[in-house]
């Protein structure tokens, strides 16, 4: 009994590290068991082809999901001072206002920021200063690309949810930001 | 009721819609992109990446997420015909390009799993929207200008789907994406590359490898299903691919 016992519980083993590997891809462990989380959390992903049609090695977009948050328990080791230090802002207790930060100079021009605060949060960051390598001139060129729509871009009003940019991960940016900030802390 | 941190060297937005909103879960949210900047930041000398660069860390002994970014990242390589890659110019390695767009997505999921449906967050310019925005309509994204200071938007567009939305470009930063195939290739001809896809992630991923790819990258997106892209070249002459177009009037309001 307790062999047949044994037995039925091994290939039930097996054949959930079989399903397991063929839902999740044989790059997880299976022996992980949290894993069953994973498709518990995981938001409903549209599924999406590559097109046929188009010429070159087709790429074959898999849907990855990436697995759900872990608390931020591991990574405590050996603090060491980091260099360069980033200006971690925290947020604190502010005072409500707006508050510019100082200019700092990046790359190619200064970078200065406006860090507005109300209810003691940051509400709102805006550039005042901002590096400008780019002409600004904007003129029709006359190249058509096959297919594809073209147009010469416009300034839209503001009104909007939120706005999608490149990111500005500067040290400069960093920089006016926390200047800002240090003048609205209480 | 929208909350921004900054983390990561960037502002961290996350907006609720009314009656959703507790601070607790923008507690959480940013909490874990402390712990994300924590282990990924190559600024940092005692995070996981800055020993991996350093040898401090062996492959065998990565952590569970710093394994799946790089398992992520090979994948992206291969997807996007090697223009995708966390190997540096000087050897070592930054994630940041997948880091950003897998980050969002979490932090999504943190809010979904506390049966929030109303929400976008936001860090550095890359947008996880879902459901809809204060008014009950889809979440209304501005494209940045690449040629002004100011958050000043050239284009808007509609997220009825829960759509991530993703833009690369070189000018803030200056030149922070390069070819991987070509590391003198300036890639000056196109400023600007914005995706849309079915989530931040992958939106995220491909806007950086097609804005790496130059002129090419808006037929790259052309040709992958699911996602749409619009690519601004450095005379402010923008091109769309074909499905970009609906995502650009609020079609969607009335199955709100």
């Amino acid at each position: 009994m307790k062999k047949a016992l044994l037995s039925s519980s091994l290939i039930f083993v097996f054949i959930a590290y079989v399903l397991h590997v063929r839902i999740l891809g044989a790059e997880a462990p299976a022996f992980l068991a949290p894993q069953s989380s994973k498709t518990s959390v995981a938001l409903s992903l549209p599924q999406y082809n590559t097109n046929t049609q188009t010429a070159s090695p087709k790429p074959k977009p898999t849907t990855a999901s990436p697995s759900p948050a872990r608390p931020p328990t591991q990574n405590n080791s050996a603090p060491s001072t980091p260099v360069p230090p980033p200006p971690v802002v925290d947020i604190g207790k502010y005072k409500n206002g707006s508050y510019t930060g100082t200019a700092v100079d990046a790359y190619y021009g200064n970078v200065q920021v406006k860090a507005v605060i109300a209810g003691g949060k940051i509400t709102d960051v805006q550039f005042l200063d901002y590096p400008q390598d780019r002409q600004n001139s904007v003129r029709i060129n006359s190249y058509a690309m096959p297919r594809l729509t073209s147009e010469a871009i416009s300034i839209q009003d503001s009104n909007v949810d939120t706005v999608s940019g490149a990111s500005f991960t500067s040290a400069a940016f960093r920089e006016s930001l926390s200047s800002a900030l240090s003048q609205a802390m209480i | 009721m929208k909350q921004i941190q900054i983390i990561m060297g960037t502002p961290v937005i996350v907006e609720i819609s009314s009656g959703e909103a507790k601070q607790e879960l923008f507690d959480e949210v940013f909490d874990y992109f402390k712990y994300v900047d924590q282990k990924f930041s190559t600024y940092k000398e005692d995070s996981e990446i800055t020993k991996i660069n350093k040898k401090q860390i062996k492959e065998k002994e990565m952590s569970e997420d710093m394994r799946e970014i790089f398992e992520l990242s090979e994948e992206t390589k291969k997807l996007t015909n090697g223009y995708f890659d966390i190997v540096t110019p000087n050897g070592s390695y930054d994630t940041s390009g997948l880091v950003k767009g897998w980050s969002i997505w979490n932090a999504g999921k943190i809010l979904r799993k506390r049966g929030i449906k109303n929400f976008y967050v936001e860090a550095g310019g890359d947008i996880q929207a879902m459901g809809r925005n204060e008014k009950g309509e889809p979440w209304c994204i501005g494209i940045q200008n690449p040629f002004n200071k100011k958050r000043e938007v050239i284009k808007k567009v509609f997220l009825p789907k829960d759509e991530g939305i993703a833009t690369s470009g070189s000018y803030v930063r200056g030149a922070h994406i390069y070819n991987p195939k070509d590391k003198n290739d300036k890639l000056e001809e196109i400023v600007s590359m914005t995706v849309i896809g079915p989530n931040i992630f992958e939106a995220d991923r491909y806007a950086t490898a097609s804005f790496a790819m130059g002129k090419d990258g808006i037929f790259f997106i052309e040709g992958l299903e699911g996602f749409e892209g619009y690519s601004i070249d450095k005379k402010g002459i923008a091109t769309m691919t074909t499905g970009f177009q609906n995502y650009t009037n609020n079609n969607n309001k009335q199955y709100a």
